[in-house]
């Protein structure tokens, strides 16, 4: 049997519900027989009676919410119906939620679904990645499942870390990301990145739906040259595991970073920078970074490809970053 | 509710009144004298409402949300003037340990929250709060919501009254109309009659009272509070007063005009509660002054312990924002 990525974030909200009487769904469209716009909660409100909520078109109020009830004793997952509208919700995700913990000694255990990634047709504003703009702020982690079983055993885990938590799931993955199954015998633990294929030529570092791509452009890369890239899944992008990235530019000495978003401020300028500041002396080449180019996301499908990365940018950096 | 009923909640009123004034006079001395860092907030003009807030709440069963002038509403709620001077000195002992500072502090398990800075992002939460109240069976519990006029501008208080009347959550929204926010007066704010106008159109019930009138204030908070307390929905009140201080102590609040300041020179909500409840035998003379003389020395108590008391030192803090960390 056949599983998507979408099938797991709705598998992982109903074990939520069912094992923990305290998590509440709070968000647009998520209630009802509609079960939300991507149907990640079909069924779970007439299930779990009275703990899906729909809510009024208001993503402050809805953060907000969220953060009061689970000062209140709640594990409330909200959603955000496009990650785009995420920016409406942000005052209160990285204001006033992620700076509790610091500013009292009390976190705010709670989980924002974050609906990402760009689609064809998605436009400017129903496509963008918004994960370095959340991660900017102290006090919050920000998850980037890029399989199947992490958008299960991630999803799970976003709701047991007592601290907000941003998880951006992949709106392109969602029904073509496929897997026999979500569950995984041993899951690696939050905060670890994967080493997604191995390799010794390059290190590719990429997360989310770019994983996907990076894995095609190694798998042809090595089919028709030889290279043999080494991909790694970040996994979480806040907290990002340095020490595992740095291990892969060891054994490679190139590094390639890939991300869907912009490329100012992103997560791939980020992992530069560390890479840079602490292993510059692994280094046989400088560091390359293959984003989106610094444009809204455009609507129309064959704009949109050449604005999104894909495998084959993936490969013509990685022939040329091979070259130096 | 017979007047009589209100006796004792004006007695408890009044005194953190006059705490709040004392807390706020010895803050405001502190200041100037360059002992305090970041700004100082006084609640000049709001003690009448502020305290009408508080003293209705039970504190560590309902929510009560400060905003930056609730000094005497503190008090009535039952926190001590100790616990605002921890938050002036950045006392070890107090919730932020000068992690943050001045107003914003709060007991959240207790029922306060600590308010961020920007304005009506904390009714959503507090929308949050009783909402959890209300799938854990407890049906009686009250919110309160404090804003200025200011406040009603902004979207995310919008958003949070709307989706409070949505979930018809027991919430009462106290606006405090102080006429400036910041220095903008009225005019420029809002364009609608009353801010009375913005509750109906969420659909709540409105009540408006002269907030320099200390026992019509009284009244009208009762029954905002027991409305919202018996289920009958969320509550909006509008009180009227002035600013009778700057916006901080940084400011001498020279744009507000002198005839508005002369109309309100004999409205001080401080003096004229002190009128209205000997004029109702409610208080003696006597008791007054033990209670002012009380009050002081407790400001100048809990100012010295707080002064006393260990500052954050810099070579321990840890630099981590978040309560769980990756196994490494």
């Amino acid at each position: 049997m056949s599983v998507t990525y979408i099938d797991a974030i709705h598998a992982a909200l109903e074990e939520l519900l069912q094992e923990d009487a305290s998590v509440i769904l709070y968000g647009e469209d998520i209630a009802g027989s509609f079960g939300g716009a991507f149907k990640a909660t079909k069924g779970l409100a007439d299930k779990f009676p009275g703990r899906v909520l729909n809510a009024p078109i208001a993503e402050d109020a809805i953060v907000g919410l969220g953060m009061g009830a689970a000062l209140g004793g709640l594990k409330p997952i909200v959603e955000m119906q496009f990650a785009d509208f995420g920016t409406l919700g942000q005052n209160q995700m990285c204001n006033n939620a992620a700076a509790h913990f610091y500013r009292t000694g009390i976190p705010v255990n709670l989980t924002m679904r974050m609906p990402c990634g760009g689609t064809p047709g998605g436009g400017p504003y129903h496509s963008q990645c918004l994960e370095a703009v959340f991660a900017h702020y102290p006090g919050v982690h920000v998850f980037t499942p890029a399989t199947v079983a992490d958008a299960y055993y991630m999803l799970k885990e976003a709701v047991r870390i007592p601290d907000p938590v941003v998880f951006m799931e992949h709106k392109f993955l969602y029904r073509w990301l496929k897997a026999d199954s979500w569950l995984e015998a041993d899951p690696l633990p939050i905060g670890r990145a994967r080493i997604a294929r191995p390799g010794k030529h390059a290190t590719v570092v990429a997360f989310s739906a770019m994983v996907p791509e990076a894995l095609r452009a190694a798998e042809e890369l090595a089919a028709s040259s030889g290279y043999e890239l080494e991909v790694v899944d970040l996994r979480t992008v806040k907290p990002l595991d340095t020490d595992t990235i740095l291990a892969s530019v060891a054994r490679t000495a190139r590094l390639l970073v890939v991300s869907e978003d912009f490329p100012w401020g992103g997560v791939a300028a980020e992992v530069i920078a560390r890479v840079a500041t602490e292993g510059m002396h692994l280094l046989d080449a400088p560091p390359l970074r293959v984003t989106a180019p610094d444009t809204p996301i455009p609507a129309h499908p064959d704009l949109w490809k050449a604005h999104r990365p894909g495998y084959e940018n993936i490969m013509a950096a990685a022939r040329y970053l091979i070259s130096l | 509710m017979n007047e009589q009923s209100l006796q004792e909640p004006a007695r408890k009123a009044y005194r953190a009144m006059v705490m709040a004034r004392a807390f706020d006079t010895k803050i405001s001395a502190l200041y100037k004298a360059g002992k305090i860092f970041g700004g100082v907030f006084l609640g000049r003009g709001h003690e009448a409402v502020a305290a009408a807030e508080g003293v209705f709440l039970r504190k560590g069963y309902d929510v009560y949300t400060p905003f930056i002038r609730e000094q005497a509403g503190r008090c009535a709620w039952g926190d001590s003037v100790l616990e605002s001077a921890r938050s002036y000195f950045g006392s070890m002992q107090g919730i932020s340990r000068g992690r943050d500072g001045n107003i914003h502090w709060g007991h959240p398990h207790e029922g306060t929250l600590m308010p961020i800075s920007h304005l009506g992002a904390m009714a959503s939460v507090v929308a949050g709060l009783m909402l959890a109240k209300r799938m854990q069976g407890i049906t009686d519990a009250v919110g309160v919501v404090c804003i200025g006029d200011g406040t009603t501008s902004v979207g995310a208080l919008h958003e949070a009254a709307n989706l409070i009347a949505v979930e018809k959550l027991p919430i009462v929204i106290v606006v405090t109309n102080n006429q400036y926010a910041y220095s903008t007066p009225n005019a420029n704010e809002f364009a609608c009659k009353s801010l009375a106008d913005r509750g109906r159109g969420y659909g709540m019930t409105t009540h408006e009272c002269d907030g320099t009138d200390f026992l019509q204030t009284l009244a009208t908070m009762q029954r905002a509070i027991s409305a919202a307390r018996a289920g009958e929905g969320p509550q909006w009140v509008v009180a009227e007063t002035l600013r009778m201080c700057g916006h901080g102590e940084h400011d001498d609040a020279s744009y507000i005009p002198a005839e508005l300041r002369a109309a309100y020179a004999d409205r001080d909500p401080l003096a004229v509660a002190r009128r209205q409840m000997l004029e109702k035998g409610w208080m003696s003379e006597e008791e007054a002054d033990a209670w002012e003389e009380e009050c002081r020395d407790e400001v100048q108590r809990s100012v010295a312990q707080a002064q006393k008391e260990p500052t954050p030192r810099p070579q321990d803090e840890q630099w981590v924002a978040t309560s769980w960390r990756p196994e490494r």
